[in-house]
């Protein structure tokens, strides 16, 4: 098993967190999308990691991330919370108060 | 221990001090006012140090002078010169103006004279000036006007000269003007306002003359610096086989007519008696002892530049000035007013002395005349003090007893203005008659003019003494008049001798727009009849019988003025006599009595003796033979010389000394004989004038009532000041209101006009600015606006708050990117 196929899951993983945010009418859904994205560039990093020169870089970046992406995401809950409070509902279309 | 040579590393510095003291002083007491404790306490100490200064300086003077040196220091010798107007580039050196300290024998003897009579009329106003509330600014103008005297003493060249000439006229005219402020100076108060502008008015056209005289000398000589000046004439008279040039001549006549304006010489003299509404001490050091001197200063720092022809007009002039004034004096009851007539006539007679080439002589009665005549006005403000602002003669009479200082002073200085031997006055006044008589008994100098000056000097000589003891025979004889407080103003007023306006005639002149016509009695001139001269000179002799205690006489002496002048004043006056008559009648004096004359503080009368004194021995201390007056040497003469005052180069040209020993002889002879004559005649006039006083106001009252009667019109015109006012009046006046109007039409008419048209231009290129405007202007500013708005409509679709499609928006961007980057 070569690099590409690892880089195809990743850019499969990548295209359909994309997607996820875009389309859905659930913030909750867009939250997994940005996982979604997260998560393939984890699997860019340990792949490049594997199959480049490098030591352990990879591997260190990845779990930066995944703890990062774990601090992101207690983040963005709250001001989910705080959104749900204020209109009542966690559909984005419904909280526009950013063309003001 | 001071030295009595002159050192001019240090000396110099003390005579840039001199003038700088009342400078700091002024700048001082202007800008702190009554924040300034004691200021005027402080002011007059520093004269008093102005005065030490000045005297030691000038003792310096004397010093030299009596060990044969020639006393003559330029500041250039300490290093001490002032470049000004000063360029170094294109302008020749010769053309810069450099400025320095002159301190010659004339400047050593005018700035102690100068000093010291300041010291004694600040000392003096602090008495005769307390209480006024303009008193911490007169005391500032005083000052700043002494520093302007002092600088224009010490000044080297002509320029100087004239910016502190100038400056002392502006505070003349400050100082005349002192009571324009005050409306509780009922007399003065509007008299003192159009008397300042008369004085600086009438002033300035001698000073424009004297600027023309300047010009031409710089455009000839290119230096205004004295020495330079003396020597250029030198030349410029050698170089033209030597004859003066016409241009330099009309330069003479033009520093002289600066003389005449400043020294009031006829016939710009018409404004020192009204300078008279400044208060006292300001007549006595400005219109009596040092300003009007100024002119005759000029003269003798100008005296080598004056050509014959200018010199028979000085003398002229001079000589008519002296017996027109003195006969002037003879006629006023106001006691400023006589005293002001006889400065015109002595600083007549000091002009007419440099005329007849007694130009050391007419210095030396310009100093002896400050002494005496600034103690004569100081006198004369101390009666006016202790009289409660009276200054009629007819009110006044019997002070000797009540005023004995204030007497003794003004006996000592009327004995030496009237030229009685062994006071101040005799010796100066004796030269200035002697030159005229060496002028005459030498054939070759001989000219009708100097004739005429010294026939028109003598009669003035006794005329001065004539009316010097009159007044002091009214004044300080006889039983005191002044008992009658409501007359004072109305009886005043009434008769001539009222020197001063009547405020409601210049009101009624403001009503034409004539201030002119405020002229000191001039709403009296226009209603003048011969009858009234008569009635006028009646009372006075009826107050002559008051004198012998019946009073009665007196009373009705003042009824009968007022009631001449009920004749033409407003009904409220009239009302106001008659009250006054009524209460007399019940008796009802009390109130009237209240006010007794009384002696002059301490602070007053100091300045009065020391002035005295001066005018004792300021003639001739110093004595060479004191044991022989008529013999004597005054100090004067021995300092001030031609050769001293020139350098011997120039004396000996314009003042030569015979050459050859039968030509020396001849002089000799001369002289002694001219010295002899003068003696005679001096003495004689002066005894002339005196008995005829004793006779006419002591033993005989009746006579002068008699002698006017006698004279009529001539009377009058003698009263009315020979119509001189109302002669300016009729003719410079009237032509520049004429002027005035002409101008004003001018204005309306050519200038409006003019403006006029400018402006409807203007209105009419407006219109094209205005279209240039709307269309242009505004187009672009609309145009920025319209886009403006398209491109927010544009973009405001966009803007939709959707985080969804912001983030679409930014994938979009991302992808389009990514292809731009790869298919590139």
């Amino acid at each position: 098993m070569g690099l590409g196929a690892y880089v195809a899951v990743s850019g499969a993983l990548f295209a359909l967190g994309l997607i996820a945010i875009l389309v859905r009418r659930n913030v909750i859904y867009i939250l997994m999308g940005i996982e979604m994205i997260l998560n393939a560039a984890n699997i860019n990093f340990v792949a490049f990691n594997r199959f480049g020169s490098m030591k352990l870089d990879g591997q260190m970046f990845a779990i930066f991330t995944i703890i990062l992406a774990a601090a992101e995401a207690a983040v963005a809950l709250a001001i989910v919370l705080n959104v749900f409070y204020l209109f009542d509902s966690i559909k984005p279309s419904e909280a526009d108060l950013l063309r003001e | 221990m001071m030295s009595l040579a002159f050192d001019p590393a240090t000396d110099f510095k003390l005579l840039l001090a001199v003038p700088a003291i009342p400078l700091v002083g002024y700048v001082l007491q202007i800008f702190l006012r009554k924040r300034l404790p004691h200021g005027d306490k402080l002011l007059t100490l520093g004269m008093f140090v102005v005065m030490c200064l000045t005297v030691y300086l000038g003792a310096k003077g004397l010093h030299a002078a009596y060990a044969g040196e020639r006393f003559f220091h330029h500041s250039s010798e300490a290093g001490l010169e002032f470049g000004w107007l000063y360029s170094t580039g294109t302008v020749p050196a010769a053309q810069n103006l450099v400025m320095g300290v002159l301190y010659d024998p004339l400047g050593a003897a005018m700035l102690a004279v100068v000093g010291i009579v300041s010291f004694c009329v600040h000392l003096f106003s602090i008495g005769y000036v307390h209480g006024d509330k303009r008193y911490s600014i007169f005391f500032a103008n005083i000052s700043l006007f002494t520093f302007a005297m002092l600088g224009l003493v010490l000044a080297d060249n002509l320029l100087v000269l004239f910016i502190f000439w100038e400056l002392m006229g502006a505070m003349s005219y400050l100082l005349i003007g002192h009571f324009s402020h005050d409306p509780g100076q009922p007399f003065f108060h509007r008299w003192a306002t159009w008397a300042c502008k008369k004085a600086f008015l009438t002033t300035r056209v001698g000073d424009v003359l004297l600027f023309v005289g300047i010009f031409i000398l710089w455009d000839k000589f290119h230096t205004l610096r004295f020495t330079e000046l003396w020597a250029a004439a030198k030349e410029t008279v050698a170089a033209n086989g030597g004859e003066f040039p016409t241009w330099l001549t009309w330069a003479g006549l033009c520093v002289f007519g600066g003389t005449v304006g400043k020294s009031a010489q006829f016939p710009l003299h018409i404004w020192l008696p009204d300078a008279m509404a400044g208060p006292t001490p300001v007549s006595a050091m400005i219109h009596a002892a040092t300003m009007v001197a100024a002119g005759v200063f000029l003269l003798g720092r100008m005296y080598p530049l004056l050509s014959p022809t200018v010199l028979s007009v000085v003398t002229v002039v001079g000589a008519t000035t002296a017996l027109f004034a003195a006969t002037i004096g003879t006629t006023c009851y106001d006691l400023k007013a006589v005293l002001a007539y006889s400065t015109i006539s002595q600083l007549g007679f000091m002009v007419a002395a440099v005329g007849l080439g007694g130009v050391v002589a007419g210095m030396f009665h310009m100093t002896t005349h400050a002494f005496f005549k600034a103690c004569l006005f100081l006198s004369a403000g101390s009666v006016i003090h202790g009289c409660h602002h009276v200054q009629d003669m007819r009110l006044m009479g019997g002070l000797r007893k009540k005023m004995p200082i204030t007497f003794a002073c003004m006996l000592i200085c009327t004995l030496a203005i009237a030229g009685v031997p062994y006071f101040a006055g005799f010796f100066s006044k004796d030269e200035v008659i002697k030159a005229g008589f060496l002028k005459i008994l030498d054939r070759r100098t001989f000219d009708g003019w100097s004739l005429y000056a010294l026939l028109a000097l003598s009669l003035a000589a006794a005329l001065t003494a004539f009316y010097m003891f009159r007044l002091i025979f009214l004044t300080f004889y006889g039983e005191y008049r002044g008992n009658q407080k409501q007359h004072r103003f109305s009886a005043m007023l009434a008769a001539e001798g009222v020197e001063g306006p009547d405020p409601n005639e210049h009101a009624a002149h403001d009503d034409h727009g004539a201030a002119h016509g405020a002229h000191d009695d001039h709403g009296h001139a226009h209603a003048q009849d011969h009858g009234h001269a008569h009635g006028d000179e009646h009372g006075h002799a009826a107050h002559g019988h008051a004198a012998h205690g019946h009073a009665a006489h007196g009373h009705a002496a003042h009824g009968h003025a007022a009631h001449g002048h009920a004749k033409h004043a407003p009904a409220p006056k009239v009302a106001h006599v008659v009250h006054a008559e009524k209460h007399d009648e019940h008796g009802g004096h009390a109130e009237h009595h209240a006010h007794e004359p009384h002696e002059s503080p301490l602070v007053m009368t100091v300045a009065l003796m020391i002035l005295g004194l001066l005018g004792i021995f300021g003639g001739h201390f110093w004595l060479t033979e004191p044991q022989n007056v008529f013999n004597a040497h005054p100090w004067f003469e021995k300092l001030v010389t031609p050769t001293t005052l020139y350098g011997e180069e120039i004396a000996s040209w314009c003042a030569p000394e015979p050459v050859g020993e039968a030509a020396v002889e001849h002089f000799e002879h001369l002289e002694h004989a001219a010295h002899l004559d003068a003696l005679i005649v001096s003495s004689i006039v002066a005894g002339t004038g005196i008995l005829l006083a004793i006779l006419f106001y002591l033993v005989w009252p009746g006579i002068p009532g008699r002698i006017v009667a006698f004279l009529g019109q001539a009377y009058t015109a003698v009263r009315r000041k020979y119509y001189i006012d109302e002669l300016v009046d009729a003719t410079v006046l009237k032509l520049t209101w004429k002027l005035t109007y002409f101008q004003k039409w001018i204005d309306e008419n050519v200038i409006d006009g003019l403006v006029k048209t400018v402006g409807a231009l203007n209105k009419f290129l407006g219109v094209f600015a205005a279209l240039f405007d709307k269309i242009v202007i505004d187009g672009a500013v609309n145009a920025v606006a319209l886009a403006s708005q398209v491109f927010g409509a544009a973009f405001r679709l966009v803007q939709t708050g959707r985080i969804q499609q912001y983030a679409a928006f930014a994938v979009g961007g991302a992808v389009l990117t990514a292809a731009w980057l790869i298919l590139a």
